[in-house]
């Protein structure tokens, strides 16, 4: 949430969302083909037959399960190589360039590419894993560049170990970049995700139902999936988030001094 | 030990800060310096700490010292309490490091405060119990009293003094009235190249 505003309650965007849904409805009537565009009432059907569906929900699932697996690999593998660039020049001067070009490559490339190599299901865990590193790494890197050099140096002068200067200095001073980092990658990872299942069609997948909706032109379906698709990303979001809070709690109560109060 | 400044220099582009210094430390008691800003005595200070290297000359018995500092700037880490700070480098002994914010005249209820709620001379003390909390042979503090008034400062001196029995405290300070009211061996600083006279 922005600083300075409210959080909104449901009475402030229930009517907001009562007016967007009338706006949907009069263009559907506007446009008066169910092929451009489904009726809210079409898609809202649709949604309550695919719940009750146990297919649906093994796609989700599944569709979930492999966006998670790249982007917790990818958030690993980026910390990583946060770690040593920042403290090997060797290693920043070999993959900066490395980590530059994959940002600059549309990931439409790395999808097609990807599907020559691997198996559909890994290619998906691959895109995102690609997609979430270069964010965590770059802006790791920058916490790691960005501690205060006055602290470390107080932490020389008073023979704080090692593991005390990781945890007492590094970890605080890069945590704030490391979660700003972990945010926007989940969100551009689910959604390189969704595109790659798209292309890839692992089965079952929510892209490939997206891709089928596409084939057999059902627009209801293309709608209801991708309302599923925005409500997920909304909820893994908020998981992830709640982690992170209870993560950073957790090291505010114990993780500091052995005996504080 | 005493501690043998022999003949440094220390120039930092073109400007020779430190130029053929050499001084006599003694093992214990309390030195203080005084002198202009801009004359090099924080440079001198971070050059006992070995934080700076002298471009010549030696400084002889500061190899294997502990040393413990309170620098121009609080260094306290913003995301620890008062007395966390001070626990930090007492391998956690979180009682000790009340016992010190106490010693310094920090009110027990500012012992939980993180350094953003806590004053300038709040701030200061926090810094000065951390250093007199680590137990080492040279302690070396650069304007520790910063924002504290008169009656303050006349409760740490008497701190000070009894830690000077102990080690070897080197104070640098602004204030005059400081170092006649602390006595022990006093230097009046000038510079840059930094010189320094018996006061
Ligand atoms: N890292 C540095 N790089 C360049 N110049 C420096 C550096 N550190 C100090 N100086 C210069 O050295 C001179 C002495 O600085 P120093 O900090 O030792 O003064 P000081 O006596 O402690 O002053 P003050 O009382 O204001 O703290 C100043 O002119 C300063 O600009
Ligand atoms: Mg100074």
């Amino acid at each position: 949430m922005e600083p300075g505003r409210k959080r909104i309650k449901y009475w402030q965007w229930l009517p907001i969302l009562v007016f967007w849904l009338l706006v949907w409805q009069l263009a559907y009537t506007l446009i008066g083909s169910d092929l451009l565009l489904a009726s809210p009432l079409q898609v809202g059907s649709r949604l309550l037959v695919l719940v009750g569906e146990g297919h649906f929900w093994l796609t989700a699932g599944l569709s979930i399960l492999r966006i998670t697996a790249g982007f917790l690999l990818g958030v690993a593998i980026g910390v990583i190589f946060a770690v040593l660039t920042a403290r090997i020049r060797l290693m920043w001067l070999l993959f900066r360039p490395v980590i530059v070009a994959i940002r600059a490559t549309p990931i439409a490339s790395f999808i097609i590419l990807a599907l020559v190599w691997m198996t559909k299901a890994r290619v998906v865990i691959f895109i995102v894993l690609l997609m979430v590193v270069p964010i965590v790494w770059a802006n790791v890197v920058e916490g790691i560049r960005k501690t205060d050099p006055q602290l470390l140096e107080m932490a020389q002068i008073f023979g704080l170990t090692s593991s005390q200067v990781l945890r007492l200095i590094y970890l605080p001073s890069v945590s704030p970049f490391f979660l700003a980092a972990v945010t926007t990658a989940l969100g551009l990872g689910w959604k390189a995700g969704i595109a790659a299942e798209v292309l890839s069609t692992p089965q079952p997948s929510l892209g490939s139902e997206l891709y089928n909706a596409k084939i057999y032109l059902e627009t209801p379906n293309l709608l209801a999936y991708t309302l599923v698709i925005i409500v997920l990303s909304l909820i893994l979001e908020k998981l992830l988030l709640w982690v992170l809070n209870r993560a950073e709690s957790y090291f505010k109560t114990h993780g500091r001094l052995g005996d504080a109060a | 030990m005493s501690i043998r400044i022999e003949k440094i220099s220390k120039a930092y582009g073109e400007l020779k800060v430190i130029d053929d210094l050499t001084l006599q430390l003694p093992s214990n008691g309390l030195v203080s310096l005084s002198g202009p800003s801009g004359c090099g005595k924080t440079t001198l200070l971070r050059l006992l700490a070995g934080l700076e290297q002298p471009d010549s000359g030696l400084i002889k018995g500061i190899e294997k010292r502990i040393i413990s500092m309170v620098f121009q700037e609080d260094r306290l880490l913003p995301w620890l309490s008062a007395a966390d700070n001070v626990a930090a480098v007492l391998s956690s002994k979180r009682r000790e490091a009340l016992n010190w914010l106490e010693r310094v005249c920090l009110p027990e209820e500012f012992a939980g405060y993180y350094p953003a709620q806590l004053s300038g001379g709040m701030k200061r003390r926090v810094a000065l119990a951390r250093a007199l909390a680590r137990p080492g042979e040279l302690m070396l503090l650069d304007e520790p009293f910063t924002g504290m008034d008169t009656d303050l400062k006349e409760n740490l001196f008497p701190l000070l003094w009894e830690t000077a029995t102990r080690r070897l405290v080197v104070l640098v300070t602004h204030d005059l009235t400081d170092i006649e009211a602390l006595a022990g061996q006093a230097y009046r600083a000038e510079g840059p190249p930094l010189r320094l006279r018996e006061a």
